[in-house]
């Protein structure tokens, strides 16, 4: 189930100090919080590089700034988790600076970055060390007025005696930094929150709307150059030779060089990076602006050789096809026996799904700064995964983990592409062979060219019915370079059948690929969905009874892989049934419904399509999300809203198809987004309840295709069995034109 | 290169580039004015957008002998503060994901306001098309421009 208590001991992983100027710093790793057995770091002034990765700064004012430690993407963690903190830390939040960045005190002089964690993993460290930071203050009054500290009473950064004398946090502040850390806190109930639950406006606000350096784009240095890479244009290529004399004649441009021998060398003692990064030499473009660069790069004159085989969409199909068709699987999970249940069954039905590769195409392109000198490495940039490019870098440059410091900027987008940092090697190694600060930019080509992206991908599903039952499930999968991670074969339906199995099987691609938002589920979702509403037509049951029904089956007491709660599913189902009108729909509103579980979340989404024009076109989605207590209920919907847009634009335009190892697209004008007129409105209900906040940038994505799907089929009578929908040829055949808003 | 006196957010600006660079970098690399963004380069996304003479343009696909001799306005430059009534109600309905689409978003919608003051809801849409947003902001870009209609 998904609230497991979370054990960890204070002192392990909170440190308190104080600041020479006065005022107290509380050092925090949220990630070590998070787990039961980590090493107490040494002292404060000579910190490991990943001892700490947040803080708060109390100030002898009594203002309070929270150093957000995760990187914002977009998914409005940056202001969520400083509202925990706040909460338990009992101050008010207009009085509350949320910063990212250098701390730059005496104690710390190092930028240490966290990975992106949800507020899942945050929540019972964010609101310990709120409570303990608090605790702090409260002992430090008490002693100074020679009370029991159990008799003070806190409100909004002002702690209250028994006799109502009064101190603000400010003036105890360095007595608390004094003090031993406490072990034992109490935290608040959720009954008594002001801040949690709140509408509270992202607090980069001020800054996105007036245009403020935000972004790994923005960001400048003195004497900084700027990088533009000529990458192999079809992988499987590898760099053969060169001509860069007309480049070398574009004003501004100060040198053409090759690169790849640092990145090579790191493959070779790390394959892990291998189907992330191609392994062929480049060439780099370096110039005094963005302008001159992108300019020199596209006259440079490269000869390619194939290395290895080129592949095209075609072969992905055939190969995916084969694997399906094959008898090399992996098994992932087994409950009874399956082909037995086909043996017997009254009806069987197998469907196959396709998707094809999609790019992140997140809206800043790719790039980072680099500055390598003698003395250290300063990477400055747009990052999801900072510590383990820290610790790449280090290893490519046989250099000391200290010597790196890393910094992270706002991102123009993750959507999973800025976990990999492949452009973080490449600058890394440009600005070691060219001794200067250097920014590495992508144009949006080589952005959509040289991706990791979300490779095809094709599912069988395999069912049997018997006596007017769901007596056997069969699940493949069929994929390139990796499979679905290891909680998705115990996904719903899974403990809901007694004869059920999950079985993978992939070839290695020279394409690079990775996680992509919601990685698999992103697909599978679709596919499953669209499978449950073809059981429940076949079975002649109500779609969505058919899904509560198999639902009330599942006992995950029994069942300890089980994670999704079968019954805030089914509520989750019912709210959506509700607030969607489903089944009453007036006429010439076609609806389709699909409910999924995964980061921990429990969605529902009924879809809304009517046709205009001789054209189905979505207009609505309802969306019902138990995400536990809502941290932000304002960015919440935010995410909630764009998740579903942007699973439903994916599955309706997203294709990127190769040909001979290139893609076929590199810019909008070839590669469709979902746009203003597309996007239906998103109607969202949260449940309210008091389990931990779970994820949010990924869930409401999976469910949306499936609804979708399942909505074009009462459109249009035809069943979709292949992603973009906007290209499926039995459904262009139904419609006079192509499908837009 | 040549020179060009461009005159930006109402400041008079001489930049020395190349003739073929475009605005956006002009402005970005040249003036350090980085609100205005880079997204595609052919303008087919929108987040380079730039009033000129107050009519909303791609500035990745104008030169700076296109524009000299008008008034250039960037995100910077669209009020003082943050307070033209459009990044107001950005602001009121939270509208940023990652915020990278937006400023492009805002000048856009700004423009056409100034235009259409009284937008129908198929005006606004279409007003917006040409700007995406890869975060899929689009309810929220939508509510914002109607509420700014309505304020200003
Ligand atoms: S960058 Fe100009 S329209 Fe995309
Ligand atoms: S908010 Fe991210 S692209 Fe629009």
């Amino acid at each position: 189930m998904s609230d497991k208590p979370i054990t960890f001991s204070r002192r392990s992983f909170m440190r308190t100090s104080s600041l020479a100027g006065g005022g107290m710093l509380i050092g925090f790793n949220l990630f070590q919080a998070c787990k039961p057995s980590v090493k107490p770091p040494i002292d404060l002034s000579n910190l490991d590089y990943n001892d700490f990765n947040a803080f708060i700064k109390i100030a002898n004012n009594g203002a309070v700034t929270i150093f957000s430690p995760n990187p914002e993407i977009g998914q409005g963690v940056k202001t969520a988790m400083p509202m925990i903190i706040a909460e338990e830390l009992e101050v008010a939040w207009k009085n509350v600076f949320v910063k990212q960045g250098i701390l730059d005190t005496k104690y710390y002089t190092r930028q240490v970055a966290g990975g992106s964690q949800s507020i899942r993993h945050g929540w019972d460290a964010l609101r310990q060390t709120g409570a303990t930071a608090k605790q702090m203050l409260v002992n430090a009054a008490a002693l100074r007025w020679g009370v029991d500290a159990n008799d003070c009473k806190v409100s909004e950064g002002v702690i209250t005696s028994p006799t109502g004398d009064t101190l603000g946090y400010g003036e105890v502040v360095n007595e608390a930094a004094l003090l031993e850390v406490p072990e034992e806190v109490s935290l608040k109930e959720t009954k008594d929150y002001t801040i949690i639950g709140t509408e509270t406006v992202n607090v980069d606000i001020d800054g996105i709307i007036t245009g403020k350096p935000l972004f790994g784009l923005d960001y400048t240095k003195e004497g900084m150059v700027f990088a533009a890479v000529v990458r192999p244009p079809a992988f499987g290529q590898k760099l053969k030779s060169f001509d860069y004399s007309e480049a070398r004649k574009i004003p501004g441009v100060i040198d053409v060089i090759k690169i790849g021998k640092k990145v090579q060398g790191l493959l070779e003692a790390d394959p892990s990076f291998g189907s992330k990064i191609s392994p062929s030499d480049k060439i780099a473009v370096i110039a005094k602006s963005t302008w001159q660069a992108m300019k020199a790069k596209n006259v440079i004159k490269a000869e390619w050789e194939d290395d290895t085989f080129m592949e095209s969409t075609a072969d992905h199909d055939k190969k995916l096809t084969d694997l399906l068709d094959g008898t090399q699987w992996e098994n992932r999970r087994k409950d009874g026996d399956v082909n037995k249940a086909f043996k017997e069954a009254d009806t069987v039905i197998e469907r196959t799904y396709e998707s094809p590769f999609l790019p992140h195409n997140c809206m800043e392109p790719m790039n980072f700064f680099a500055d390598v000198t003698a003395s250290k490495v300063h990477l400055v940039g747009p990052i999801q995964t900072p510590e383990w490019k820290a610790g790449l870098v280090a290893k490519m440059l046989e250099r000391e983990p200290e010597d790196i410091l890393l910094e992270m900027t706002r991102m123009g987008g993750g959507f999973g592409r800025r976990l990999y940092g492949d452009f973080v090697l490449e600058a890394a190694e440009i600005s070691d062979a060219i001794g200067k600060p250097v920014k590495l930019v992508y144009s949006r080509e080589d952005d959509m060219s040289a991706g990791v992206y979300r490779p095809a991908i094709k599912y069988r599903i395999k069912a049997a019915i018997k006596d007017g039952q769901l007596t056997g499930y069969h699940l493949k999968e069929a994929a390139i370079n990796d499979n679905m991670y290891g909680l998705i074969p115990n996904f719903f339906p899974a403990g809901a059948i007694a004869n059920y199995q999950v079985d993978t099987a992939n070839y290695q691609s020279n394409i690079t690929t990775g996680a992509w938002r919601a990685p698999y589920t992103n697909f599978l979702a679709y596919a499953e969905q669209s499978f449950f509403d073809e059981l429940a037509e076949a079975m002649n049951v109500d779609k969505v009874q058919f899904r509560i029904d198999l639902l009330k089956k599942v006992q995950p007491e029994k069942d300890e892989r089980i994670q999704y709660d079968p019954d805030r599913m089914i509520a989750v189902i019912k709210k959506a049934v509700e607030k969607s009108g489903w089944g009453q729909q007036p006429k010439g509103v076609f609806q389709g419904f699909a409910n999924y579980y995964c980061h921990n979340t429990h969605v529902a989404e009924v879809a809304d399509v009517v046709i205009e024009n001789g054209k189905p076109v979505v207009k609505k989605v309802t969306c019902v999300v138990d995400c536990g207590i809502v941290v932000n209920p304002m960015g919440a919907l935010n995410q909630i809203e764009g998740g579903v847009i942007d699973g439903i634009g994916h599955s309706m335009y997203g294709d990127l198809a190769f040909e001979g190892g290139m893609p076929k697209a590199s810019n909008y004008d070839r590669y469709r987004l979902i746009r203003m007129k597309e996007a239906p409105k998103v109607e969202v209900h949260l449940m309210q309840n008091e389990h931990s906040p779970t994820g949010l940038g990924e869930p409401t994505l999976p469910p949306a295709g499936g609804a979708v799907a399942n909505a074009l089929k009462a459109a249009t009578g035809q069943r979709i069995y292949k992603q973009p929908f906007a290209k499926y040829p039995e459904l262009l055949k139904i419609i006079e034109e192509p499908i837009i808003g | 290169m040549s020179t060009y006196q461009l005159k930006v957010n109402g400041a008079q600006k001489s930049v020395t580039v190349d003739a073929d660079t475009p605005l956006l970098w002009v402005l970005r690399d040249e003036l350090g004015l980085v609100g205005t963004k880079y997204g595609c380069g052919i303008g087919q996304c929108g987040a380079c957008t730039v009033h000129v003479d107050g009519m909303a343009m791609r500035s990745c696909s104008m030169t700076p002998s296109q524009v000299e001799g008008k008034e250039i306005t960037t995100i910077e430059g669209l009020s003082k503060d943050g307070t033209h009534p459009v990044q107001q109600a950005w602001k009121e309905v939270d509208v940023p994901q990652c915020g990278y689409c937006q400023a492009g978003q805002i000048m856009t919608a700004s423009a056409f306001l100034e235009q259409h003051p009284n937008p129908s809801e198929i005006e606004i849409k279409n007003a917006m098309h040409g700007n995406i947003c890869r975060c899929g902001a689009y309810n929220r870009i939508y509510t914002a421009v109607e509420k700014a209609a309505k304020s200003s």
